[in-house]
């Protein structure tokens, strides 16, 4: 197998998705990249080198010296001030937008890591300062930096391996199958994202599941219930597998008592009014679970309330299990 | 004179570039550069205060918490709220487990390596620091990041993940440990002692905080020459490191980790100044000047809760105008001032630490050593912060965010003093400024011309017309553990 020649560059962004990275286990980062013979040319984090061996290596990949199969971006893509790039300068005086344009024709894949490269993400908030954008996509609008149409020497659009920050087994996979070349348009979904995570929701595995299921709901931070119905949880529509496949250990944002953001998605960065509340309308909530028809969920929310048990009713507000199951266990 | 521009620099979380002025060979003057901005401070504004916490984290990736720490707890100012006592101890766990993990890799994965490289090969001791500390390929790094990642489990358990967490909260922390989770963050928090005692200092942890002088290191040093920081301690008397990135500031500490057993902090917060006197922090005394930043403004330097941030790009073009960074110049009472680990066990009156500062200005080597020596201080501490928990008391208790209020918050992230301001107007964020611990150490001049630590700490250094061989300036910068992404935000 020829080794997988990979350069990782920063930009707009906050470096989290290469920590989260350093996060891999069984094996670690290093043993992955060996054993799916990926050759990592240069990582701002894990390189030795920088200065003009950096500017030069760079320079000799974009004047064909030097063959490059995977370009990697971290952080978003700064176009500010007017277009001019002038907010991101690397190697004196080169606005970092010019040197992306310029190195991607030159790889074989494109890969955005995390949501600023892939979407814009959290560097385009607020009315984005910064003229931020993605690489192949602004916001949920096709088009970044580098146009809809474009397609990488393999004919893939940039691979959008979003998330704010990605775990780090979806940079793995992914730089593992295109390492042993299995990736090609239909692992991709509707926003280029690998589908090896983005085929399930953030719901799947949650463990508040039967608090939801009873629509048994937690009101304030810290209370184990399901955090939809007022803490602004999206996970019953985010795009990933984090619940089925654990951060930290066995951690999760639900896990830890907080709500799923949806930091998978375009334009996640800017909720309705706030991160925190769950928007509604007449009291059911703007966002409902993807695929269900909102009759149906109003119909099925209340019956399933006028169920719920005292056990999960008095659980939900609370910090702890204080009420645990029933007593009745075995098959007699 | 000869003049050059250094970078861009890697291995120091963002970017970086730096241009310097020598003459015989030594640099005269520094120019510390920092050439990306983001807008976090225009993102905010307008925000529902409570997102700060969503996004102020992902100002930076590696003190994703210590910027979650800061936002609670300018909100919790603002909103007259105090945390729970378990949410007090939770945060600095999660505050305490990301320090610890910052300082660890600093140590292997962005420090050590540049003696692994090429321009030392004549060195004795090359081919082991190189078999030891290359990067990627050197036999420590598989072996930290394991440990590292292991480590981080234990964020899993009290804050879900890491970076980016939005457990921590005014009030405490959103998730509530059970007693089976308490043993478990024992024994984690044991295995990260075990590599520790194992492979970084081959001795206990105990023993390396007891160490009070420079001669008790030296002795120690001659018995542990085949632990990780032996080497460094090795490296660094054949290196000069003592001797060098030199710099004679004050010191400051906001005081980390709240309400530890009775006391505000435990790391007491103040500056020490290079005389040896520890004055109090004063927080009114702190003011941002952007007189050599690229942005505009027609005040003078201001107090961060009426500072603001209004890029300027058409300076750079401008050949006459003095600004050369994206960087604000912090100062306190007009002073430059350096934070970090050092600073921390300085104004903290750790005896090893004083006693360094005593013989020699800070440099290099006190810098790494502080930096060890705090990492053995959090591990234990950590270890009696898991058995306070009180299992069934409250980890968050909850208000409503005010109309009017403001509220600062000031932590100690990994690399130094981190301090949030928010002034909330109609119930959203009017003002949010931020100042980062590598704001204070790598700020550009200020109006008076006095440059920032970094800037100071350079004069002097060896500068080589080849770039690969311009070590001691790799070195010097990376002594400070700088997080680029964090300083221009």
């Amino acid at each position: 197998m020829n080794p997988l020649r990979v350069i990782w560059l920063q930009s707009g962004g906050c470096g989290g998705c290469s920590m989260s990275l350093l996060n891999a286990e069984s094996p670690d980062v290093y043993t992955h990249f060996k054993q799916c013979g990926i050759d990592l040319l240069w990582h701002p984090s894990l390189s030795e080198n920088d200065g003009t061996r950096l500017t030069g290596l760079l320079q000799d990949i974009i004047d064909d010296k030097q063959p490059l199969d995977v370009l990697c971006l971290e952080g978003a893509v700064m176009q500010g001030p007017n277009g001019t790039g002038r907010y991101h300068l690397m190697g004196g005086d080169k606005p970092m937008m010019q040197w992306i344009k310029d190195l991607s024709g030159k790889a074989k894949y494109t890969v955005a890591m995390g949501s600023c490269a892939a979407y814009g993400g959290i560097t385009t908030a607020g009315g984005n300062p910064g003229e931020a954008t993605g690489l192949q996509y602004n916001g949920s609008q096709p088009g970044g930096l580098l146009p809809p149409e474009w397609r990488s020497q393999e004919g893939l659009p940039v691979i959008n391996i979003a998330g704010c920050p990605p775990h780090p087994n979806w940079v793995t996979d992914t730089l593992g199958q295109l390492a042993f070349d299995e990736i090609n348009n239909q692992s991709l979904d509707s926003f280029h994202r690998p589908r090896s995570y983005t085929d399930h929701l953030v719901h799947h595995g949650c463990p508040r599941n039967e608090f939801y299921e009873y629509k048994a709901s937690a009101e304030l931070p810290s209370h184990q219930g399901c955090m939809m119905e007022h803490m602004g949880c999206l996970g019953t529509q985010a795009r990933a597998d984090c619940n089925i496949r654990p951060w930290n250990g066995n951690g999760s944002c639900l896990f830890g008592g907080y709500a799923c953001i949806n930091c998978t998605s375009p334009d996640f960065e800017e909720p309705h009014e706030t991160f925190c509340e769950t928007p509604k309308v007449a009291g059911i909530p703007v966002g409902l679970p993807t695929d269900m028809p909102k009759a149906w969920f109003v119909a099925l929310a209340s019956l399933s309330k006028a169920a719920t048990p005292q056990r999960l009713r008095n659980n939900a507000t609370s910090d702890y299990i204080v009420t645990p199951p029933g007593k009745k266990e075995g098959n007699k | 004179m000869t003049q050059r521009i250094l970078g861009p620099f890697n291995r120091v979380e963002g970017d970086l570039e730096i241009k310097i002025n020598s003459s015989n060979g030594a640099v005269t003057e520094a120019f510390v550069s920092s050439p990306l901005f983001r807008g976090f401070e225009q993102i905010l504004h307008g925000k529902d205060p409570r997102d700060a916490l969503v996004y102020t984290p992902r100002i930076c990736g590696i003190c994703s918490v210590s910027q979650s720490v800061a936002a609670a707890h300018a909100l919790a100012q603002a909103m007259s709220l105090t945390p729970t006592q378990n949410g007090v101890i939770t945060t600095n766990l999660i505050l305490g487990c990301e320090n610890a993990a910052d300082h660890l890799t600093h140590f292997y994965l962005f420090f050590m390596p540049d003696f692994a490289r090429q321009a030392y090969s004549n060195k004795t001791w090359f081919s082991d620091i190189k078999h030891r500390f290359a990067a990627q390929t050197g036999t420590a790094s598989a072996a930290m990041l394991k440990t590292r990642a292991d480590w981080l489990h234990l964020t899993g358990i009290l804050a879900g993940k890491w970076p980016h967490s939005l457990a921590i909260q005014p009030g405490g922390t959103t998730k509530s440990i059970q007693p089976q989770e308490r043993i478990r963050m024992l024994t984690i928090i044991g295995a990260f002692r075990q590599f520790l005692e194992e492979t970084l200092f081959d001795d206990n942890l105990e023993s390396i905080t007891a160490l009070d002088s420079n001669h008790a290191l030296r002795h120690w040093h001659a018995s542990h020459l085949n632990s990780d920081f032996g080497t460094f301690l090795t490296l660094a008397d054949d290196l000069g490191l003592g001797r060098l990135g030199e710099l004679d500031v004050p010191l400051m500490s906001y005081g980390a980790y709240a309400g530890h057993h009775g006391k505000a902090h435990a790391f007491d917060a103040g500056i020490r100044l290079p005389d040896g006197t520890i004055r109090p922090l004063n927080p009114q005394s702190i003011q941002e000047d952007i007189s050599h930043s690229w942005l505009s403004s027609d005040d003078g330097p201001q107090h961060p809760y009426d500072g603001y941030t209004i890029p300027n790009a058409a300076q750079q073009e401008d050949p006459e105008n003095p600004a050369y960074s994206w960087c604000k110049a912090p100062r306190m009472d007009r002073d430059a001032i350096e934070v970090g680990a050092l600073a921390r066990q300085a104004v903290n009156g750790h005896a090893l630490i004083l006693d360094l500062l005593t013989h020699n200005s800070t440099s290099v080597r006190s810098r790494i050593i502080a930096r060890l020596l705090e990492l053995a201080h959090i591990v234990i501490m950590m270890e009696g912060w898991v058995k306070d928990l009180e299992i069934g008391e409250p980890y968050c208790a909850h208000s409503k965010i005010p109309d009017e209020a403001q509220g600062a918050g000031m932590v100690e992230a990994a690399r130094g003093s981190l301090g949030h301001w928010i002034k909330i107007k109609k119930g959203r964020i009017f003002n949010y400024q931020i100042i980062a611990p590598t704001t204070w150490n790598f700020s550009p001049r200020d109006r008076h011309g006095n440059p920032g630590a970094l800037e100071q700490a350079l004069v002097g250094a060896p500068v080589h017309e080849d770039d690969d061989r311009n070590l001691a300036i790799a070195h010097i910068v990376r002594s400070f553990d700088p997080c680029m992404v964090c300083t221009v935000h």
